[in-house]
């Protein structure tokens, strides 16, 4: 069994980034395991531009942002293999692949880097009813199908969820002639980026339905018509508000969940609100020495940040190969009042690298507030937020030196 | 002193960046601009004055690419144009062929539609 010091799962944003960072920390024999047949992951198929304001200074489209980096990593001396999925992951950290020219392969690695992504929440997800014609589609899908081979999957066209992929694709099908009907939000609040609903609906005249959701489709082949309907503040749908609309498509955009097929199977802890592994401060899941990072962790707005989780996954998993991140007392960190989730669900002060970003969404839009961190009644930390919202993923940054008097688990709520 | 009688109040989400700041243009009578606040940078007020004047888009597509990787290539254009140009640009890519290799940065359509831009490769293939 040949045996790597890291091997490093996904060749998209975040397995990218960790397999320079775990390389540029020290570690020269890594091995980069990618299933499809070349590096980049989602962001090839992601054609729009907008990619890479932080990390670059220039807004770039996917596949430039995905260039950019596969350049980078062509500095090293990275193993990459393509065309190679990943079957079984255990707590050994021993894993097996299988490829067109290896077959079926077991190795050992002394830290695995797990960068999975996410994967689409589907019509079955969400329960929606009726008939199960072709032409429902979930956005990404009709995205790598236009965008990469070239098919548009219809001409009349609506969209469930006001996600940013459903909102890309609104005006992407727009530009290539077809017509879109109407998007429809089931919460309240848009849940893209404002820039989105700007220049992807309100450019083109989209309509968008907030409270609303699909409550019938129908065909029996082909998909020819849909129900939208007004919800409730329960999330039913209210009967006599029913809308009819004749469309060939319906594209889904209704979340996106962590890929842990893998992890469920090695035993690692998952967290029931991120529905990906719960780490640590270092990425590190519960079993020592696999790490987790990127949308495969928890899905992220911005590439840009997903790819600084790789580079904090791929140093950790470096440090932990060269015996440098040392166990040592550690805290608990969870979501207070108004917050969804924070990100690590443990810190350990004394290890922790200087200049923590706990991520964090909250669960409500508002404006003129604060995040605090808090050990106890004590205040630990707290920044002044002008406006949130559950679409837009916060961070709250600490220091060793803010967390050096901490005994306790801590807790960040939303204050006024 | 700004006569707020006559004044009138135009809110855009600048959609420069992510950050998707709420821009407020305060006008007067004439619609000449009196103050832009809202902006967290410089970007969100040029933003602005476009908005109310010309407005300005990027634009993203495909072409067809022989003997790449996929049956499709991204392309993007060398800088922003006129928001009602967008159409035009996307005819004019309507059957635009191109073969592999081709470079990221590589001009497919030189000074498009006239509007002094060109479309560019966004990836190598």
């Amino acid at each position: 069994m040949k045996r790597y010091e890291i091997v490093i799962v996904g060749g998209g944003s975040a397995g990218i980034a960790a397999a320079i960072a775990a390389y540029n920390n020290g570690c020269k024999d890594i091995l980069l395991l990618e299933k499809d047949a070349e590096l980049g992951g989602i962001l090839l198929q992601c054609i729009h531009n907008g990619f890479g304001l932080h990390r670059f200074g220039e807004e770039l489209a996917g596949p430039a942002y995905a260039e950019k980096w596969k350049d980078m990593l062509k500095d090293t001396s990275v193993d990459v293999r393509l065309n190679t999925t990943v079957i079984h992951l255990y707590n050994d950290k021993t894993l097996t692949y299988v490829n067109p020219t290896e077959g079926y392969v077991t190795i050992q690695a002394k830290a695995i880097v797990l960068a999975l992504g996410c994967r689409e929440r589907s019509r079955g997800a969400i329960g929606t009813p009726g008939y199960r014609p072709s032409g429902v589609w979930t956005a990404g899908t009709a995205q790598k199908y236009l965008n990469m081979q070239g098919y548009m999957v219809g001409r009349r066209v609506f969209i469930l969820g006001s996600g940013d992929i459903g909102l890309i694709m609104a005006r992407r099908m727009v530009l290539e002639g077809a017509e879109v009907l109407g998007v429809a939000e089931i919460m309240p609040y848009s849940n893209g980026l404002p820039r989105n609903m700007k220049q992807c609906l309100d450019d083109f005249d989209i309509p968008l339905y907030l409270s609303h959701t699909v409550t019938d489709i129908r065909g029996r082949d082909r998909l020819n018509g849909i129900t939208v309907s007004r919800v409730d503040d329960s999330l039913q749908p209210i009967a006599g508000t029913e809308m009819d609309f004749n469309v060939d498509t319906l594209l889904m955009s209704v979340g996106l969940i962590p890929d842990t097929a893998l992890l469920t199977e090695a035993g690692i802890t998952l967290h029931p609100k991120t529905k990906g592994a719960v780490v640590d401060e270092h990425m590190m899941t519960d079993i020592p020495g696999i790490f987790s990072c990127g949308n495969g962790l928890h899905v992220h707005d911005l590439v840009d940040f997903v790819s600084m989780e790789g580079e904090e996954a791929g140093l950790a998993a470096a440090r932990y190969v060269s015996g440098e991140l040392k166990r040592s007392k550690r805290y608990a960190v969870s979501a207070g009042e108004g917050v969804n989730y924070v990100l690590p669900s443990y810190i350990s002060p004394a290890s922790m690298e200087d200049g923590l970003d706990i991520k964090l969404r909250v669960k409500n839009n508002a404006r003129d507030v604060r995040l605090v961190l808090r050990q106890g009644d004590k205040p630990i930390k707290e920044i002044k937020k002008l406006r949130v919202a559950p679409s837009e993923m916060e961070k709250v940054k600490v220091t060793r030196k803010e967390l050096a008097d901490i005994s306790g688990d801590m807790i960040l709520s939303v204050e006024e | 002193m700004i006569d707020m009688a006559d004044t009138l109040n135009k809110t855009f989400t600048c959609i420069v960046c992510p950050r998707g700041c709420e821009v407020t243009a305060t006008m007067d009578g004439e619609g000449n601009i009196q103050k832009i606040e809202g902006n967290f940078c410089p970007r969100g007020a040029e933003y602005v004055r476009n908005e109310l004047t010309h407005p300005m888009r990027q634009l993203t597509s495909t072409v067809i690419i022989h003997g790449g990787i996929y049956d499709r290539l991204p392309v993007i254009l060398s800088s922003e144009i006129p928001k009602d140009k967008m159409m035009d640009v996307m005819r004019a890519l309507d059957g635009i062929e191109v073969s592999a290799p081709i470079r990221r940065g590589d001009v497919i359509i030189h000074d498009v539609c006239g509007l002094g831009v060109d479309v560019v490769a966004s990836r190598s293939m």
